[in-house]
């Protein structure tokens, strides 16, 4: 190491950049994987339901699954347009 | 009561039939009846570790299928007398496994061993499903590296999900981490992911690392065990995990770079 390299920012060493890409890649896959697979259904059945009485499209309806701390909320919004007044 | 462990890991040639193969053999040097079963239909590799090739006559498909009797298929170990090969079928293709089959032969099996180790095919096809459904617990291993890693997750996320035990929702595969082609040096040097690293990020207990080994590549060439080999790092790495596995507190070794003494470092090691 001379006086030069002494001054210049430190480089991160691989391993660490390897570690914090894995974390990434790795959190987002788990979220992915534990997504149960009857939600579009779910979201359709929905939007059935709600068409008997208001007239709304399918990008009104959102549904998604979050965990917060402990406990998992299934999460559905519906935006009703002025046009979706019945 | 008898035991299922499989030996799994996602990514193939991490070194799961070498963990196999040295695992069960001293499981066997412990004094317990040992089995390991190769999974890996079509391209087998299991009886080479184990140095009994030769000596395969019926394999675990021929059983599945009633075409020979379980201890037909049975290979004895000729070094240590607690353990035994069901080598797997190098001639059909992997599809050939179903659960159902596998389960009567897992339940033979059962009834005279105390441990059936499983070594599981790469990927997360038929064969790698098969040889973890019926597992208790689950050796993953992993390489100190991002793909390995990566795929260690996947593999982790389907033993709690996609096991006998998981499906009858009872008590969960005992999961542990094996960290294999561990350069303490390099780790050090910041240029390999640390075993601590690998634990956080995969979060399951850690069972221990097998250091980096010329002696692993020489015991496979001559088809013996690692720890049936003279003796050496891996092989003692090997024995540790496995009393750790067993329930002792052994104290990790080969993590830190070895200080070289005052007469190596002048005469080398």
């Amino acid at each position: 190491m001379n006086l030069f390299d002494f001054f210049r920012p430190k480089k991160p060493k691989s391993a660490s950049v390897a570690k914090e890409r894995l974390q990434i890649i790795v959190s987002h896959e788990r979220r992915r994987s534990s997504t149960p697979d009857f939600l579009p259904q779910l979201q359709t059945d929905i939007l059935q339901v709600v068409r008997k009485y208001i007239q709304i499209n399918e990008n009104q309806i959102k549904l998604s699954l979050d965990k917060r701390g402990d406990c998992e909320v299934l999460e559905l919004n519906i935006s009703l347009s002025e046009s979706g007044k019945p | 009561m008898s035991k299922v462990v499989v030996v799994t890991s996602g990514k193939g040639g991490v070194g799961k039939t070498t963990t196999s193969a040295a695992f069960a053999a001293a499981l066997a040097v412990r004094g317990y009846k040992t089995v390991v079963i190769d999974f890996d239909v079509g391209l087998r590799n299991l009886d080479l570790v184990m140095g009994c090739e030769r000596r395969v006559v019926y394999d675990l498909l021929n059983v599945i299928h009633g075409e020979g009797a379980l201890n037909q298929a049975l290979i004895k170990d000729k070094r240590v007398g607690n353990l035994y090969i069901l080598p797997a079928s190098q001639t059909r293709d992997k599809d050939a496994l179903s659960n159902e089959g596998v389960g009567k032969v897992i339940e033979a099996l059962r009834q005279s061993f105390e441990y059936i180790v499983c070594d599981s095919p790469a990927g997360i096809e038929k064969g790698a499903m098969s040889a973890m459904y019926f597992a208790d617990e689950a050796l993953v291993v992993t390489n100190p590296e991002i793909s390995s890693v990566r795929d260690s997750d996947r593999i982790i996320g389907m033993l709690a999900s996609k096991t006998q035990r998981a499906e009858q929702d009872s008590d969960p595969v005992n999961v542990h981490l094996v960290v294999t082609r561990y350069d303490p040096v390099r780790v050090e040097r910041g240029d390999m992911l640390s075993a601590d690293d690998v634990c956080e990020i995969l979060a399951i207990p850690f069972l221990g690392v097998v250091p980096e080994s010329k002696l692993v590549l020489a015991a496979s060439n001559s088809g013996i065990p690692v720890t049936l080999a003279e003796e050496n790092d891996a092989s003692e790495a090997y024995f540790d995990m496995v009393d750790r596995f067993l329930g002792e507190d052994v104290p990790y070794r080969f993590m830190d770079v070895q200080k070289k003494g005052f007469f190596s470092r002048f005469f080398g090691s």
